[in-house]
């Protein structure tokens, strides 16, 4: 094993997947000569050339666009958006082009593409720039959806991405970046689709993914004092959903809390809360607590901004009352 | 349009040394992290600014731009105090701390915005024009863009129909040489920005950004078109910016030779030497303004620091009109 950044846990998985395809390059704003608005990119220029790792200017709608027509003539391209607040932009592009191309023409198309990109909130960026549509792109039938919360995750589903032959949005976060973790040397993928048990417990299941898992984590560790036993399951993928690995962690401690940084209504954590209650409704000791940002757009002051996230209080609180303790 | 006398050169050099400090001490709370997230700065655009001022009519023009927008709305009126507030976050902001650094608007004095999204502000600098047209207002409205932004398809989408209907708009480029690490050269196969204006058959060209005077005239020709209903017009202005895109770019897309090129031709310094040979102050009226300028900063900041939070009602309050939306709770 080795320990390096999300950065670099992304920029491994891109480089190694275009050194073994040719028809795979890497277009969007700053990715090459600023090697990235986060780094994430860096060195890829110097390697791969400009042919494969392109500038482009600020124009999400055309170069999403280029990036699906792309693929109907034989290449598999990795579109970054500098933000998914950005993608909005291009958002007609990937809805009604890349997740419907493969339908339209009764599958004589593929769209083997990769969206990405950090979402959701990064600080006092106010409100255009903290938002998390991992929900809106997981409603759309065609599309994937892939929300990684560590290095080694990130490598692993991005290179599956990568070499998935369907629309993929891979969402990460300004402030993963820098997080450190641990990668096998050699090469490995992680197949889409499926959770990851991030710790293992038995009084109650906590559901997240994406940055926001870390408040479950701090949560958790404070819990154990206190005697309860947390499962927190990391979704990875939220489109296609692993359904099985939620209801068999809810079978066995009967209790669920969904963290998720979205706004609340009709999102990731309420598609869950449709399936557990539908699918495990005898096995619930209590009604499931979602937790969510506020019902309203990101403020930038810093006391608002505050009550507009969730963290590690809010996780514990709602532990303590799906357990009526 | 109005003379550009004595007074309008004091004021100009008093102004724009206003904003440059303004800016310089923005960056220094941020470094203190009094102030987070972006922080975009003008030093090096203000003749962009000044000479606008000077040609609009600020009992009616309006003016909107992107996220490098401290000064714009201090120039159109605004208590700097209230600006300063808004990056702190702070109730008494322009926004009451809501919007931030990149979000200052001003209604009352008709600085519609700060905004964040590149080039999402260009359709509705036209929608404005054409409310103010709807209503015959006689109003005229300044839509501010960077190099960056022009690339994007609203501007294309925007300039046709504004062109179209002849909107009251003077839609106005900001060319500082680069859009975060992008050079203009890096965005397109042509590097005079204003020509994109010839396809829609809009009247546009370049103008010196460095300089209030070049700045005004042609303002006020293209604001004079658009208030007698002949459309809009499309500027080019040639600038450039002295400080990083914001607080986090290396610069390494840059030289250090470079930007002091630019310093030579800076617009405070060429007013300044203006106000000094034609002898319209002397070197100690000239500190005395320096001392006001700084004074006025201090006392910005000391407003900034001493200001109350907002409320945490205000999240809610601020989003609708109506008064008793039901919000969905998020947290217990
Ligand atoms: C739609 C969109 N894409 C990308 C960004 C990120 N971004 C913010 S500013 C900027 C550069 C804009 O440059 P320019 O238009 O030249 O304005 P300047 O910063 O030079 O004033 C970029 C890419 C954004 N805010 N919105
Ligand atoms: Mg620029």
């Amino acid at each position: 094993m080795k320990t390096i950044q999300f950065r670099e846990a992304v920029c491994e998985a891109m480089s190694e997947e275009m050194r073994a395809d040719d028809s795979i390059y890497l277009m969007g704003e700053e990715v090459a000569e600023y090697n990235g608005a986060y780094k994430a990119s860096k060195g890829m220029l110097d390697e791969f050339g400009p042919k494969r790792v392109i500038d482009t200017p600020i124009a999400e709608l055309g170069f999403a666009g280029i990036g699906v027509g792309s693929t109907m003539t034989g290449c598999r391209p990795i579109v970054e958006f500098m933000t998914f607040n950005f993608a909005l932009v291009g958002i007609d592009q990937i809805i009604n082009n890349a997740a419907k191309i493969r339908q339209m023409s009764g599958g004589q198309f593929k769209c083997p593409i990769v969206f990405r990109g950090p979402t959701a909130s990064a600080g006092q960026l106010a409100a255009t720039h903290s938002q998390a549509f991992e929900s809106w792109f997981a409603n759309t039938p065609g599309l994937k959806v892939i929300v990684p919360s560590n290095p080694y995750d990130a490598k692993g589903l991005l290179k599956s991405a990568i070499r998935d032959d369907d629309p993929v949005i891979f969402m990460e976060s300004e402030q993963m970046y820098g997080d450190k973790g641990e990668v096998p040397e050699g090469e490995y993928v992680i197949p889409i689709g499926v959770a990851d048990i991030k710790r293992e417990g038995t009084d109650v299941t906590i559901v997240s993914f994406g940055k926001i898992i870390k408040e479950a984590y701090k949560a958790a560790e404070e819990l154990e004092k206190e005697g309860i036993s947390c499962e927190i399951i990391d979704l990875r993928t939220v489109r296609p959903m692993d359904h099985d690995a939620i209801l068999n962690s809810v079978k066995k401690t009967n209790r669920l809390v969904i963290l998720e940084e979205a706004w609340p209504f009709g999102n990731v954590a309420t598609e869950i809360t449709y399936q557990v209650q539908s699918k495990a409704f005898d096995y619930l000791d209590a009604p499931i607590v979602k937790i969510n940002t506020a019902d309203t757009p990101a403020p930038y002051s810093p006391v608002l901004l505050e009550e507009w996230l969730p963290n590690s209080n809010d996780v514990i609180k709602a532990v303590k009352k799906v357990m009526y303790k | 349009m109005q003379k550009i006398t004595k007074e309008v050169y004091l004021n100009w050099y008093e102004d724009m040394l206003f904003w440059r400090k303004f800016e310089d001490k923005l960056a220094a709370v941020y470094i203190q992290q009094k102030v987070r997230g972006f922080l975009h700065l003008y030093n090096g655009q203000e003749a962009v600014l000044a000479g606008a001022l000077h040609a609009m009519d600020l009992s009616k023009d309006k003016m909107i731009t992107a996220y490098r927008n401290h000064v714009q709305p201090i120039g159109m009126g605004v208590d700097p105090k209230r600006v300063m507030a808004e990056l702190y976050g702070k109730a008494t902001g322009t926004s009451q701390g809501l919007g931030g650094s990149m979000h200052i608007f001003s209604k009352e004095h008709g600085f519609y915005g700060g905004h964040g999204i590149v080039g999402g502000q260009i359709p509705l600098g036209a929608g404005m024009a054409f409310g103010d047209k709807y209503h015959e207002t006689g109003a005229v409205t300044l839509c501010y863009m960077g190099d960056g932004a022009v690339r994007q398809g609203s501007l294309h989408e925007t300039f046709n129909m504004a062109m179209n209907w002849k909107l009251p708009v003077v839609f106005v480029c900001e060319n500082n040489g680069y859009a975060m690490g992008t050079s203009v050269e890096r965005t397109a196969n042509h590097t005079d920005i204003w020509k994109l204006g010839l396809g829609y058959e809009m009247p546009c060209g370049p103008v010196d950004g460095m300089n209030p005077v070049k700045v005004a005239e042609a303002m006020h020709e293209a604001i004079e078109r658009a208030r007698r209903g002949d459309g809009p017009t499309f500027l080019e202005m040639k600038t450039y910016r002295y400080r990083g895109h914001s607080m986090s770019d290396a610069q390494h897309y840059r030289t250090k030779d470079e930007v002091e090129e630019y310093k030579k031709i800076d617009p405070i310094n060429q007013v300044k030497d203006i106000i000094l040979e034609k002898k319209y102050a002397t070197e100690a009226d000239i500190k005395k303004i320096d001392k006001r300028v700084k004074d006025l900063v201090s006392e910005c900041e000391k407003f900034a620091e001493e200001s109350p939070w907002p409320e945490k009602s205000l999240m809610y309050d601020a989003v609708y009109e109506q008064e008793d939306y039901p919000f969905l709770q998020h947290k217990l």
